[in-house]
């Protein structure tokens, strides 16, 4: 298989991905840690290699109100946003995923003001969770590259037509630097032909998009919504074998699982703190603690049957994140406990908080979050915060 | 040419509906008229046939008679005035629909 290798930055892969995925129009406002993406993507229809429009658009809400008059057509859309940007344009959001408009979108993870803060967490993206987005959190450059190219395929696929957000943790992943294999345009053109679809403007059909129902008929289009998402667990499985063999990387499906097999106690995760908690997992393998990470990579679809899987195997399971609903726990704690509730065998669970406003999560907190799974029993905090400056009153 | 309001059978399945909010244009299931408070009524007296309310009117439910008058056509006018408002001659008033009979 013919490549090139590259070293870029997460944000470089996007663009990359991006371009081999071939756009129609790509409409763009700037916002930090995204920016790069679009920069590049601008370069690259100036300089001729992306055969695109570029709309720079006056703000995120337009840039997804754009995305979707784009889509509407039966053209490929992108746009990029981050933190206060994806938040302004919620409202979109959410129109672009009733309307079945299968939109591809790069969400950089950073924090909510206020406190303000650039840097990176993920609640931004998770408080989007019942936008009806499909949503991928990646780990690495790599993964981001194949992602916007197994974005399209999924979200167009006839019985998903449903929007495609991939997340990348602000800085950690957008700004640094790794080598990844760039895929042939020829290789990528194949996999992914252009997109066809029969509900959009046209002067030879004429459709109305996007039209009222009224209450006898709303619900029926939102369970539709629902099933097509849902069904859209298998697309994901397939495209993802499908590109593993044509491009010789895929990514295990909604989760990975590594050393979890014969595991006392498994750590969850969602985007790049995984990489770190696996370095982790090797070092206390070596040392003898039966040890193992499990990787959220879709949180919608929910891995349900992959958590539940894990739920049968191990018995002490800790969920690491960066996100926290206030009131209440982490959201992916709460998904993954919701999906454990199915099982016959009770499972002991922990919320992990840490890393809000792009504190970094470390070796030696990892090790300590394995070391009180191990010790534990039973866990009297169901959450606990990780990393504090400083202790917390009782 | 508005179109016409077509029956409509509530679908017993899921699948008879279609797999998104899109559908061929000009299928109309229902009136659409049933949130107005106001509405315009013409005097055909006083109008000269300009035509200004049916290029302003949002929802092209301004239709033009044989002599070039106007006429509404109320199943589906929201009675959002803007024809009463931008006619010059002041042809168009806004009734309230509970007053009309009083006209
Ligand atoms: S704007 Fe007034 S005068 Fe002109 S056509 Fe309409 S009702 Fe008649
Ligand atoms: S009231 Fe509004 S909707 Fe009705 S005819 Fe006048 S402009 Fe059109």
């Amino acid at each position: 298989m013919k490549s090139n290798r590259k070293f870029v930055s997460g944000d470089e892969a996007v663009a990359l991905g991006v371009r081999l995925a071939r756009p129609h129009i790509i409409s763009a406002y700037p916002i930090t840690p995204q920016t790069i993406v679009v920069e590049r993507l601008a370069d690259f229809v100036e300089d001729g290699s992306l055969k695109a429009e570029y709309m720079h658009v006056e703000s995120e809400h337009s840039a997804m109100a754009a995305a979707m008059g784009v889509s509407s057509v039966g053209a490929r859309a992108f746009t990029a946003t981050s933190s206060q940007g994806l938040l302004h344009m919620a409202e979109c959001v959410h129109y672009a995923s009733g309307a079945r408009f299968p939109i591809v979108m790069m969400n950089a993870n950073r924090s909510i003001a206020v406190p303000w803060s650039i840097y990176g967490d993920q609640r931004d993206s998770l408080s989007m969770l019942d936008s009806g987005w499909i949503q991928v959190y990646v780990e690495d450059a790599q993964e981001a590259l194949d992602m916007m190219i197994q974005a399209y395929k999924v979200a167009e696929n006839p019985e998903v037509m449903t929007p495609f957000m991939v997340n990348l943790d602000g800085f950690v992943l957008t700004h640094t630097y790794e080598p990844i294999e760039l895929p042939e345009q020829e290789m990528v053109d194949q996999f992914l032909p252009m997109y066809q679809t029969g509900n959009k403007m046209s002067m030879d059909e004429p459709k109305s998009l996007c039209f009222s129902t009224s209450p006898a008929d709303n619900q029926e289009f939102k369970v539709m919504q629902h099933m097509a998402m849902e069904g859209s667990v298998d697309v994901i499985r397939q495209v993802d074998a499908e590109y593993g063999k044509v491009f010789g990387r895929s990514y295990h499906g909604l989760t990975e699982s590594y050393r979890c097999d014969d595991a006392d106690a498994v750590l969850m995760t969602l985007g790049s703190v995984t990489g770190t908690v696996r370095c982790v997992v090797d070092e206390l393998r070596e040392k003898g603690f039966k040890v193992g990470v499990f990787k959220i990579r879709f949180m919608r679809p929910f891995p349900k049957d992959e958590v539940m899987a894990l739920g049968k195997a191990v018995s002490k399971l800790g969920v690491l994140e960066k996100n926290i609903s206030f009131g209440n726990e982490g959201t992916v704690f709460t998904n993954v406990n919701s999906a454990l509730m199915a099982l016959d065998t009770k499972v002991q669970s922990k919320n992990y908080v840490g890393g809000l406003g792009g504190r970094d999560i470390t070796k030696d907190h990892i090790r300590a979050i394995f070391m009180d799974l191990l010790n534990h029993d039973r866990f009297e905090e169901r959450v606990e915060f990780i990393g504090m400056g400083c202790e917390i009153n009782e | 040419m508005r179109p016409k309001v077509k029956s409509y059978k509530q679908p017993s399945k899921l699948s008879e509906y279609p797999s998104t909010p899109a559908f061929e244009s000009g299928h109309l299931v229902s009136k659409n008229a049933g949130w107005r408070t106001f509405k315009p009524v013409v005097d055909a007296e006083k109008c000269v046939g300009c035509l200004r309310c049916y290029l302003v009117c949002p929802d092209g439910v301004v239709a033009r008679t044989k002599d070039n008058k106007v006429e509404i056509e109320y199943d589906f006018c929201k009675g959002c005035g803007i024809c009463a408002h931008e006619c010059k001659v002041e042809a168009i008033t806004m009734v309230k629909e509970a007053d009309e009979d009083e006209i």
